[in-house]
């Protein structure tokens, strides 16, 4: 009945006492602005992850741990253990059950970038997010063994278009001293952005990667082995090894089958992974840390609001008298209370419209230095269900922090009479 | 909705008694000494002077008359309702309905204009709105008015008023929608002499010109004068 009074008491007293409120409730923004962004971005960085690899039913290389091959094959993040030999997939190949497969060879890199080699298999099969093909932003998949194909992060950050001319290094430093130069690679296309590792990656063809390393087998070039571009072209450029396999298996119930006989594979010690599985085990090991990060936040936004409830409680004193004039005039105990409430939830709200003003202000301000620097592209998008809760919770947790000073109020209220102070 | 007896008095106004204490007493813990008041009749539109040394009761008093604590013993009946038999949202209704109080000191809320102030009773109570003519903002404005409170200062913050000017605020508050009884509780004390006497004169005028009774606490005795009746609290004995 009155709520319209205890609206208009509250606002105007909170607006009396901006100033002091105005840093608790900084406090409380920038608590709701850490907890948001990192569950956004923990949205994000799942979704960017879980989206690298899809349709693959199994990827095989040699033996190793499966984080590991996922790692060097998806990821681009670390190196293979070993190789596996050019027979093993001919092998694997001859199988019935096995519908595609696409090689992968690593090892070179261009100014810190993965070099892959593959062949054309790769844009038929190799699927990202939903069933996603990596599309050419511009010009055509390589066609010819000393053509590349960059990913969009490579082409932007050298600024490099179709028909530019680059040297690939040996091994996979940023820095590498032995370059291949006199193999350049002409730029045939360049990969749209996909946020996955493929735009961090050069493609070359398998004849490419075994041309430009003929006489490098010892690991750097020996003077006299090498060889000319026309004279590679020669030469049989079948690989000897490579470094693994992406497998699709044609009725997916025998994809166990297959990953147990690949285990068993005699020619040589081999691994074959479910990605999937894989996937969600990495994440696992991630999340836990992500979430430990969200309790920690959240742990800061209660501090904040305890903070709220001790100021107010602390203006509860300078508000003996506005109290006993109120009561004095008619107001109820309970009207006393509500104006606490009403004034915790008013703070909260702002709070958490500024962190939402802040945090889409630091997003759109930030994405592209993340880009940039990180590679990760963190996009501005309408909030899930998940982060209206996050953000839903703030207010109502203030709400019941609020309660604190209100029964306070409520209490004393009941048992103060007409002057100031409470006789005890 | 309180009670037969008010709503049949805001018609015509009151010919019967505002206040009325028979064999009152309260104590506010056991380890307070119990507080014994002498029996008051006070017919309507009168005005009773409430004299007594410090801690004698006096403010206690007051609250017991605003029905914002309840006797111990005995009875209180403002505008014949025993105050006793109502609920506490009931005490706080009727005090909303018809009381209006002014304390010794720190009268407004601070975040209210003076006119918010003086306004906020209506905003409590349907019926201070209904009898504060002919709209609650033009009643207001001639309390104001009445009580010498500049025009420049109705809309500035309250904290900008001189500690005279605010009692005058108060008491406007007290008398705006015509309250049968107002509470005055040592309004004067930190006045000056010269302001005192202002203060005094015009909350009694204007009290008269809508028949409010005035229940006011000093302990000048200087002032008794001007009220209908006198009331004397005997000091308590010493206070262990």
């Amino acid at each position: 009945m009155n709520l319209r009074l205890a609206f208009s008491l509250a606002f105007a007293s909170l607006w009396h006492r901006r100033n002091v409120l105005a840093l608790v409730t900084l406090t409380l923004t920038l608590s709701i602005t850490l907890l948001l962004g990192i569950q956004y971005l923990r949205t994000e960085v799942k979704q960017s992850f879980t989206s690298t690899i899809s349709g693959t039913d199994l990827i095989v290389g040699a033996r190793s741990g499966q984080l590991n091959l996922l790692l060097y094959t998806v990821f681009h993040i670390g190196d293979a253990t070993n190789n596996i030999r050019w027979e093993t997939f001919q092998d694997l190949q001859d199988d019935e059950r096995i519908g595609w497969m696409v090689p992968i060879s690593l090892g070179d890199s261009y100014r810190g970038h993965r070099v892959v080699g593959t062949n054309e298999q790769y844009p038929e099969h190799f699927r990202y997010g939903q069933d996603q093909a990596p599309e050419l932003a511009t010009g055509a998949w390589f066609d010819d063994m000393f053509e590349v194909v960059l990913g969009a992060e490579v082409a932007r950050a050298h600024q490099h278009a179709v028909g530019d001319d680059i040297t690939l290094s040996h091994g996979g430093g940023r820095t590498s001293f032995s370059n291949h130069k006199d193999m350049p690679f002409t730029v045939s296309g360049i990969l749209a952005p996909t946020g996955t590792p493929i735009d961090q990656a050069v493609y070359v063809s398998l004849e490419g990667l075994e041309a430009i390393h003929i006489g490098w087998e010892s690991g750097v070039a020996i003077p006299g082995r090498t060889v000319t571009p026309d004279q590679a072209r020669q030469r049989d450029l079948t690989p000897d090894t490579i470094t693994a396999v992406l497998v699709g298996i044609d009725r997916q119930i025998l994809t166990f089958q297959v990953q147990r006989e690949v285990n068993q594979y005699s020619g040589e010690p081999l691994s074959a992974i479910l990605p999937g599985v894989a996937l969600s085990e990495l994440w696992r090991l991630m999340g836990q840390f992500e979430k430990a990060l969200l309790g920690i936040t959240g742990f800061v936004v209660v501090t904040s609001l305890i903070g709220l409830a001790a100021v107010l409680l602390t203006l509860q004193v300078q508000r003996r008298q506005e109290v006993a004039i109120l009561r004095a005039a008619g107001a109820s105990p309970l009207l006393i209370a509500l104006l606490h409430v009403i004034e915790c939830l008013v703070l909260a709200l702002i709070a958490c419209a500024v962190a939402l003003a802040v945090g889409a202000a630091g997003i759109a301000g930030l994405s592209p230095w993340l880009l940039d620097t990180w590679g990760v592209q963190i996009t501005l998008r309408p909030l899930n269900s998940t982060e209206w809760l996050v953000i839903a919770a703030v207010p109502v947790a203030a709400m019941l922090v609020s309660l604190i000073p209100a029964l306070k109020a409520w209490q004393g209220s009941r048992k103060q009479g007409l002057s100031h102070a409470t006789p005890e | 909705m309180t009670s037969k007896t008010d709503t049949t008095r805001d018609g015509s106004r009151p010919l019967g008694r505002t206040l009325e204490i028979s064999g009152l007493s309260f104590q506010w813990n056991r380890h307070h000494q119990p507080l014994g008041y002498p029996d008051v009749a006070l017919p309507a539109g009168k005005h009773l002077f409430l004299q007594g040394p410090s801690g004698s009761g006096k403010s206690t008093l007051m609250s017991l008359i605003g029905g914002l604590i309840i006797p111990s013993s005995g009875s209180v009946h403002v505008l014949g309702t025993d105050l006793a038999s109502l609920t506490g949202g009931q005490r706080d209704r009727f005090r909303a309905d018809h009381m209006g109080v002014i304390f010794q000191q720190f009268n407004l809320v601070p975040y209210l204009n003076a006119l918010d102030n003086v306004l906020l009773p209506c905003r409590l109570s349907q019926k201070r709105r209904d009898r504060s003519k002919p709209s609650p903002t033009d009643a207001a404005t001639f309390l104001l008015d009445a009580l010498n409170i500049p025009e420049s200062h109705w809309r500035r913050p309250v904290t900008g008023l001189s500690v005279g000017q605010q009692q005058r605020v108060a008491a406007a508050r007290a008398l705006i929608g015509a309250p049968e009884l107002i509470l005055a509780d040592e309004p004067t004390s930190a006045l000056d002499s010269d302001n005192r006497d202002r203060f005094i004169e015009l909350l009694l005028q204007l009290a008269a010109k809508q028949q409010s009774s005035v229940v006011f606490v000093s302990h000048d005795q200087s002032l008794a004068g001007r009220f209908d009746q006198k009331l004397e609290l005997p000091a308590l004995e010493a206070t262990p």
